[in-house]
């Protein structure tokens, strides 16, 4: 019983220490709030998850152009932007580089204009597993290793090939 | 019959797409259907029916909170498939789903080395990515060699993931350092942009968890920041390097110029630029050029347009701030614009910088604009404000204070700001400025008198922890107060129904202070010429000098005693038993008052009586350390715990709160005539209503319990004027009160008040460091393991390094210490000793840093 509890402990503590990462997740809410895309780097409960987007969906769509494009809550730092329809949000570390993130999520965008011609809400909803394809391509443990449109798209186009 | 069901299923089974379909018209019981049908489905043994329910199951987890924990298996089942497309969605959502404690973890790592040893790449990278999510433990120990093995693939795609997975290997099994650090180190040296930008991702996290361990990697990270053109790189690589020049000073002197360089390019990107100031700001800012340079740059930053690059401009120069306050002064016209800012972000970081500027000359003009502020602000920002004005103003006892006056009427203005919600602060700094400084405690007294009388403030319900410590400010201070009469009929208004009942007890005790210091005054006024007090017209006359006159007093009596009439059936038992105890004292007194006119006799009971509840406030209250009951020995007959537990026996169900007051009223022990101390019998009975005034001192002691010893002792009170003839020895002295010492300001009409300082208890407590990394297994596996790799180059470097000598040394002596414990692997654990002994020897010298510094 007691190794069990101190083994357990050891993983939490090992889990805590393991957050320390650049991006931890990812979402795309569209205007009203509705999430079409989730992707998180470090392990969150469902009900962690919900209240989490909640907050964060209620604290970015609460802002205008006017204001820049960074949040901070709880102890991530919230890096969004707005296209068409849709908010890029993405929580990083507080290390991480703002300006960087903004361009990560820009680069997302063309890529995935890219790959669909002008992609818009629809686009993601039908094809979320292009879109979560795309993302394992560009980030992995939280760390960016891809940045070529070129490189992150070439599985997807051979997997459509392959269909 | 369940057979030909099973084929309808997989015939007429929903796709994704039907799902997102009907999903989006709305309907209610929508999810819950097709969940039903998921989970009929996933139990089939068709894996592309399968597979496709546990797709769905996916979209619905991640977009509807809909828990998909208990298809864990199925997904385990979906990943053996041996269909690109089935492995794909399985382990999409063993990605998403799986946790540590996920129980059918263990079945999926046969499945995961078959796919990372797979001839497919594709597969590889599924694989490769799933660890990466999931990676546990004991995954991460059992997969070590196939990620070791990755990590040299021909193939850029593998490799690149393989590197990406390290992260999470070495997270969860330290080990793995010593088969896979050579090759990943290998790749920070390719000339593949893909590779290097993956590898300098993951060293950058790793530097961020424990910069020493990775020291020795300098040579490297120095010859990428220099020759790499790719902006995330350089990011990444500036990060590792903010680290390490904060640990390792010649670097900074040495990085300093490639990062100017990168600064003065005209078409740098404005990302790698603010990550080339925020370095220079963090860790380079000793380095005069760059940290000009970075200045420079910052101002454009805070000129443009764009909401993004000003509040970044303002958060880098709050990086700076504290050890450059220059660099925030240059630009304070920038910063005091953002104020007005829409954006509320923009606005916090420009208030924070603002604070930041505060010195014992501007703090009154800061204050101002900020108080200007915060009436226009909205009510977070404005609490915001208010709140940063506090915290700068008392830090260090109210170190850049000079005007006390001056602070006092501003907290006065603040509990009048209509979104004022800072009460409880504001009521901490007005008891504490009373009790620190006494040459603030006239202003105190005013202030607090107009907060008094102002009956609107009542209403709000955030101004009550103000309006208490002004009620008892103007209490316990009232020998300030120029018209006490108004002061307890502001403590007595109608509508302080309106306070809750603990603040209410405060005015009444409140009332009670300024009721016997009048009374004490006029007794005392009196005494000398007592006699020809016969007539009232020229008792009035002499006795105008301290304010009061026979009138007047029974006027303030009758007052008090109407006031309170109506409390003493109040439910709240404190309000209650207060009042009841200054009916009771106006009980005593009262008829005496009246008949004093014909009595000769001094020596009468009433004035037993005011002489006796003078005593009991007469004796100041000072601010007490919150290390000084630590300070207090135990007297030696006091044994807490015996008395105590002999309670326990009389009453058993009403332990707590009978042990308490038995404690409080053992302890008080004044020697004071009428005063009797309950003995514990009586204590432990039904508590008969108690002698007022003992109660009235246990409840003064248990207000004002922060202020009292634990002792019979006053408060060891010394101040500025030697005033210390109470503190007799039996004690050492509670708080050592250093008297500040008087700093000449010139410019000032008025010398700064003595604010009374404690050494220890005034600065909040420091923690104890957390424990430095350097232990952890992780770190200790890579010096271990960048030793080895050191060790490799530094025989190359014999003839120029002069330290080579020592280092044998040091290898020598630890083989010697080696054969004592006698180890496996000699090598290696000579190498990790050497590793100790230059962790110890760091302490003193610097890490090496071969190479670059030389």
């Amino acid at each position: 019983m007691y190794v069990y509890s101190r083994r357990r402990r050891r993983k939490i503590e090992r889990s805590e220490r393991g957050r320390k990462m650049g991006i931890r997740f990812i979402l795309m809410v569209n205007k009203q709030g509705q999430t079409r895309l989730a992707q998180y780097y470090e392990w969150l409960t469902l009900e962690e998850r919900r209240a989490l987007e909640g907050e964060i969906v209620r604290k970015c769509l609460a802002r205008n152009d006017q204001q820049c494009s960074f949040v901070e809550h709880r102890n991530y730092k919230i890096v969004y932007r707005r296209y068409a329809s849709l908010f890029f949000m993405v929580g990083v570390d507080d290390d991480e580089n703002e300006l960087a993130i903004l361009e990560f999520i820009h680069l997302l965008v063309e890529t995935m204009d890219k790959h669909f011609g002008n992609v818009c809400e629809l686009d993601i909803m039908f094809h979320l597993e292009k879109a979560h394809f795309m993302l394992e391509e560009m980030v992995m443990n939280g760390c960016i290793v891809e940045t070529s449109k070129a490189n992150i798209l070439s599985p997807i186009q051979l997997m459509d090939k392959a269909h | 019959m369940a057979s030909s069901n099973s084929l309808m299923d997989s015939l007429f089974q929903r796709s994704l797409e039907d799902l997102i379909k009907g999903l989006r018209l709305g309907e209610s019981t929508f999810i819950s259907k097709s969940l039903e049908e998921i989970r009929r489905e996933i139990k089939l043994t068709d894996l592309s029916t399968k597979s496709v329910a546990l797709q769905k199951l996916s979209y619905l987890a991640a977009l509807h909170g809909v828990d998909m924990t208990w298809a864990a298996f199925h997904a385990v089942e979906v990943v053996s498939s041996s269909r690109f497309a089935h492995k794909r969605i399985g382990y999409h959502a063993i990605a998403q789903s799986f946790s540590d404690q996920t129980p059918v973890l263990l079945l999926i790592t046969n499945q995961l080395r078959k796919d990372l040893n797979s001839s497919n790449e594709y597969e590889v990278s599924l694989a490769l990515e799933c660890l990466a999510r999931i990676g546990t433990d004991d995954l991460a120990r059992d997969l070590t060699s196939e990620v070791f093995t990755l990590l040299g693939s021909s193939k850029a795609l593998v490799r690149k993931k393989a590197i990406g997975v390290v992260l999470r290997v070495f997270d969860k099994y330290p080990d793995a350092v010593k088969v896979c650090f050579k090759r990943l180190v290998e790749n920070l040296e390719s000339s593949d942009p893909q590779l290097l930008s993956a590898v300098v991702g993951v060293f950058c996290e790793l530097t961020a968890k424990d910069p020493r361990s990775y020291l020795p990697l300098a040579p490297e990270f120095y010859k990428i920041l220099v020759d790499s053109r790719n902006n995330w790189v350089l990011i990444k690589v500036l990060k590792i390097f903010a680290k390490l020049a904060s640990i390792e000073p010649r670097l900074a002197k040495k990085v300093a110029d490639p990062v100017c360089e990168h600064m003065r390019k005209q078409n740098v990107g404005k990302s790698l630029l603010f990550e080339c100031i925020r370095t220079v700001f963090s860790s380079l800012s000793d380095q005069e050029v760059a940290l000009k340079l970075a200045v420079v740059k910052i101002r454009e930053f805070l000129m443009d347009d764009d909401p993004n690059l000003k509040y970044l401009g303002l958060h880098a120069l709050s990086i700076v701030a504290p050890k450059h306050l220059w660099a925030v002064l240059e630009n304070k016209e920038a910063v005091v614009k953002a104020m007005s800012d829409e954006d509320p972000n923009v606005k916090r970081e420009a208030l924070h910088l603002l604070m930041a500027m505060v010195n014992e000359d501007n703090v009154t003009e800061i204050s101002r604009i900020l108080m200007n502020y915060a009436l226009k602000s909205d009510p977070l920002f404005c609490n915001e404000i208010i709140g940063s004005i506090l915290v700068a103003c008392s830090r260090d006892s109210y170190e850049i204070i000079v005007d006390f006056d001056w602070y006092l009427s501003l907290l006065g203005e603040m509990a009048r700001v209509p979104h004022c919600q800072r009460g409880k602060e504001i009521e901490h700094q007005l008891i504490d400025i009373g009790t620190r400084v006494k040459d603030a405690r006239l202003e105190l007294v005013r202030v607090s008198r107009a907060l008094l009388i102002d009956p609107a403030l009542l209403g709000n319900q955030y101004l009550h922890p103000i309006l208490s410590a002004a009620a008892w400010a103007s209490g316990e201070y009232v020998e300030f107060s120029k018209a006490p009469y108004e002061i307890a009929e502001a403590l007595l208004q109608p509508r302080t129904c309106l306070l809750p009942h603990s603040i209410r007890a405060i005015y009444i005790h409140s009332a009670f202070k300024v009721l016997v210091f009048s009374l004490g005054v006029y007794y005392s006024a009196q005494e000398p010429t007592s006699s020809s007090l016969v007539q009232e017209s020229t008792s009035s006359g002499s006795s105008a000098v301290n304010g009061f006159t026979y009138d007047s007093i029974s006027s303030l009596v009758s007052m008090i005693e109407l006031g309170l009439c109506s409390l003493s059936g109040t439910i709240d038992v404190e309000v209650q038993e207060r009042a009841k105890n200054i009916l009771g004292f106006i009980g005593i007194i009262k008829h005496e008052i009246a008949e004093k006119a014909t009595s000769q006799d001094s020596e009468t009971e009433v004035h037993r009586a005011i002489a006796f509840m003078e005593d009991v406030f007469s004796e100041e209250l000072g601010p007490v350390s919150s290390t000084a009951q630590e300070k207090v020995p135990l007297p030696e007959g006091l044994e807490l715990n015996e008395n105590l537990e002999g309670l326990q026996e009389i009453c058993r169900e009403v332990l707590e709160p009978m042990a308490e007051s038995d404690y409080s009223s053992d302890k008080v022990s004044f020697s004071v005539a009428k005063l009797r101390i309950r003995d514990q019998e009586e204590a432990s009975s039904s508590l008969p209503p108690p002698l007022e005034s003992s109660s009235l001192l246990a409840e003064h002691r248990k207000r004002h319990g922060l202020y009292y010893l634990s002792s019979q002792k006053s408060d060891d009170h010394k101040d500025r004027d030697g005033n210390d003839d109470n503190t007799s020895n039996e004690y050492p002295p509670a708080n050592e009160i250093s008297v500040d010492s008087f700093k000449s300001k010139k410019k000032l009409s008025k010398p700064r008040p003595v604010v009374v300082k404690l050494d220890e208890g005034d600065e909040p407590k420091t923690k104890p460091d957390a424990s430095s990394s350097n232990d952890e297994p992780l770190s200790r596996a890579i010096q271990t393991a960048l030793m080895g790799k050191g060790k490799g180059k530094e025989k190359e470097r014999v003839k120029e390094n002069h330290e080579i000598n020592l280092d044998t040394e040091n290898i020598e002596q630890s083989s010697r210490r080696e054969k004592k414990k006698k180890k496996n692997g000699e090598r290696s654990s000579k190498r990790s000793s050497r590793r100790q002994k230059d962790k110890e020897a760091s302490v003193t010298k610097p890490v090496e840093v071969p190479d670059l510094l030389l």
